[in-house]
């Protein structure tokens, strides 16, 4: 077990190292980053001096550790267009982005996991035809398109909820959250909505399959042959088998709904850090642009981490299947 | 007896290559599926008219000359206001909404198409070569494979996209925009065509024709592309299809955030990128009728790619 802990910390370590070696690349040789920080009035002298401050004249190797070193320390520049520090920038937004995906991950799993029940169980009602067909549109449609077909139907056409922004936040030492004002919780809804909706299609036939799957098991005609209700069956011994796979999927996915939040966040115009990098992107600025990829990829690389270890601790067959190819 | 001896040549006789194709699993399959029907047909049907628009169309939406800007924001011909010459509306510069949709489908349908043959190549060869060779080769593809499978395809084209901004600059124009965007899509879909070449050439390099041609001194990369590449390249077609629907959504979605095609050469999602400011106005037709398209075009896709993989994998039957 110990054994598998470290192997797999070690792959996420030469995993994030691998990203880091990119990030330092773009900000290193994609436009020249003295350029972005000076105006078009300095002279030749202070921009060889810039250079040298700023360690352009190292070795490259020595760049890199030197990039390492700062982003292991949060130090990822300043942006060339706030041209304030980028943590700051992204420390603002994180938590508006943490929250809704949070709250889409909690739809998805609040809708999805009953909706997969019910199809499983009653497999040729009308209902569950219903909910295979939105599953497949669901799967089938860009994020972007779902937000404005929701845009479209609630605030314009119903009058219903905001379309953009966080609605009123409150502010708890750094963290500004939204979840306590009525304004900012009804803001949240089309966002985690839009965001959560391929997550819940997504959880929905997982739990289905499992469902059916267990649903055919021995133990489950056991307690069938022992009198229990449906209901203890179907929930206390079928649904309880289904989780674990679940939870792992739900577990990557959660990586997955932070990146992908960043289209959602452009519909809605949610003030969180995909949409900050958005605008790095479209206005070229290569600090913000490293350091959301860095912090992404540290997202995913744990997440994976944590899933695997737990998975490796819940099903024991796993700790033997992952011997080195 | 004559009527018998027809019958036992008929029987003797091979069938021709278009009676076989008629008779085949794939087409008995296809037959017995409306939804596969359907979905074909609203695929054939996209595609047709996106090939004929300077056909179909009522309007050159490129064309700036046959733009009034007094004829914007027209609502489609059953609203009130509408105006015969433009059937689903116009947009904000005068442009007719069902001719840019034409032109639209176009764009997102030829960078859909040119970033899936791209990806596929990409991986069909990395794919092979990891196979073949083993080794530190196979490890450092399959690593830069994994690596990547871990990131969602959005956010590379996205990377790819902006590295392409700080080199190009003021020099990104159109046409560089689109290969851009080919090469943004493509580099972020490769993985799936690589594992999977992969994985069939490791069964395929230990069979006897390929030993036998390694015998007779045939060089490796002879042996790659003539002898086993038709041998792994059968679920490649699978792959594709269902890879062109999540092409065609990447395109749109980098469209839609601005880091697409420019709106003087709008694809589906610059379309709706355009339309959205509108919605609030009342002004729907805009952003909603390329919405339906794009909708239609890859779900269709999408069920098409679905038959496919059950009907070529008579495992899954």
């Amino acid at each position: 077990m110990l054994a598998f802990i470290i192997r797999r910390m070690l792959q996420a370590i030469v995993v994030t190292l691998t990203v880091s070696l990119i990030a330092f690349t773009l900000f290193r040789f994609v436009g020249d980053p003295v350029n972005q920080m000076v105006g078009i009035e300095t002279s030749a002298e202070e921009r060889a001096q810039l250079r040298q401050d700023l360690g352009l004249n190292d070795a490259v190797p020595i760049q890199f550790t030197r990039f390492v070193g700062n982003a292991v320390r949060l130090n990822f520049g300043n942006s060339y267009q706030f041209k304030t520090p980028v943590i700051d920038l992204i420390a603002d937004r994180f938590p508006a982005t943490m929250e809704l995906a949070l709250a889409s991950a909690l739809f998805a799993l609040l809708v999805g996991i009953p909706m997969g029940v019910y199809t499983a169980i009653n497999r040729n009602s009308l209902l569950s035809n219903v909910f295979l067909t939105v599953s497949l549109v669901g799967i089938s449609l860009p994020t972007f398109l779902i937000g404005i077909l929701l845009i479209f139907l609630f605030p314009v056409t119903l009058h219903m909820l905001p379309s953009f922004g966080r609605g009123e936040v409150l502010r708890i030492g750094f963290w500004s959250t939204g979840f306590l004002t009525a304004s900012g919780l009804k803001a949240l809804v089309l966002p985690a909505i839009t965001l959560g909706l391929f997550q819940m299609t997504l959880i929905m036939r997982l739990v289905r399959g499992e469902m059916m799957e267990v649903l055919r098991a021995d133990y489950i005609k056991f307690a069938r042959a022992r009198g229990l209700s449906h209901r203890a069956v179907n929930f206390g011994h079928a649904l309880k088998n289904t989780l674990v796979p679940v939870m792992t999927i739900t577990g990557l996915q959660l990586g997955s709904i932070i990146a992908f939040a960043l289209i959602t966040e452009s519909v809605f115009q949610w003030p969180g850090m995909g949409l900050l990098f958005l605008k790095a992107v479209q206005n070229v600025d290569i600090p913000i642009m490293s350091a959301y990829l860095l912090l992404v990829a540290t997202i995913f690389v744990t997440i994976n981490l944590i899933v695997d270890m737990l998975y490796a601790v819940v099903d024991p067959r796993i700790r033997i299947d992952a011997r080195p190819a | 007896m004559a009527v018998q001896d027809n019958e036992t040549a008929a029987l003797l006789v091979r069938p021709s290559r278009l009676r076989a194709f008629f008779d085949s699993d794939i087409l008995y399959s296809f037959r017995r599926s409306r939804v596969t029907i359907a979905a074909a047909i609203v695929t054939f049907t996209i595609v047709l008219a996106a090939l004929l628009a300077p056909v179909i169309a009522t309007q050159d939406p490129y064309d700036l000359r046959q733009l009034s800007i007094i004829d914007s924001h027209i609502p489609p011909v059953w609203q009130e206001g509408g105006d015969a010459r433009y059937l689903l509306g116009s947009d904000d510069q005068g442009r007719d909404v069902f001719s840019t949709i034409l032109y639209g489908s176009r764009q997102s349908i030829s960078i859909g198409v040119m970033s899936t043959l791209f990806a596929a190549m990409l991986g069909i060869v990395l794919g092979l070569i990891a196979g073949y060779f083993g080794g530190s080769v196979d490890a450092f593809i399959m690593r830069a494979a994994d690596i990547q499978s871990t990131f969602p395809a959005i956010l590379i084209a996205m990377l790819v996209d902006g590295t392409s901004r700080a080199l190009f600059g003021n020099q990104r124009n159109d046409s560089v925009v689109f290969w851009v965007m080919v090469l943004s899509i493509g580099l972020s879909f490769w993985v799936q065509y690589a594992r999977t070449v992969r994985g069939s050439t490791l069964v395929e390099k230990s069979k006897d024709y390929v030993l036998a041609a390694r015998l007779i001194g045939i060089p490796p990369a002879l042996i790659l592309f003539r002898h086993v590449l038709p041998n792994v390249i059968g679920p490649m077609l699978v792959i594709a299809t269902i890879n062109l629907a999540l092409a065609v959504i990447t395109e749109a979605t980098l469209s839609f955030l601005g880091l697409g095609l420019p709106s003087t050469q709008p694809s589906l999602g610059t379309l709706i990128q355009i339309g959205q400011k509108y919605l609030f106005a009342g002004e729907w037709w805009i952003a909603i009728f390329p919405g339906i398209t794009l909708a239609a075009l890859v779900l269709s896709v999408n069920l098409l790619g679905d038959w496919l993989r059950d009907a070529l994998n008579p495992r899954l039957r």
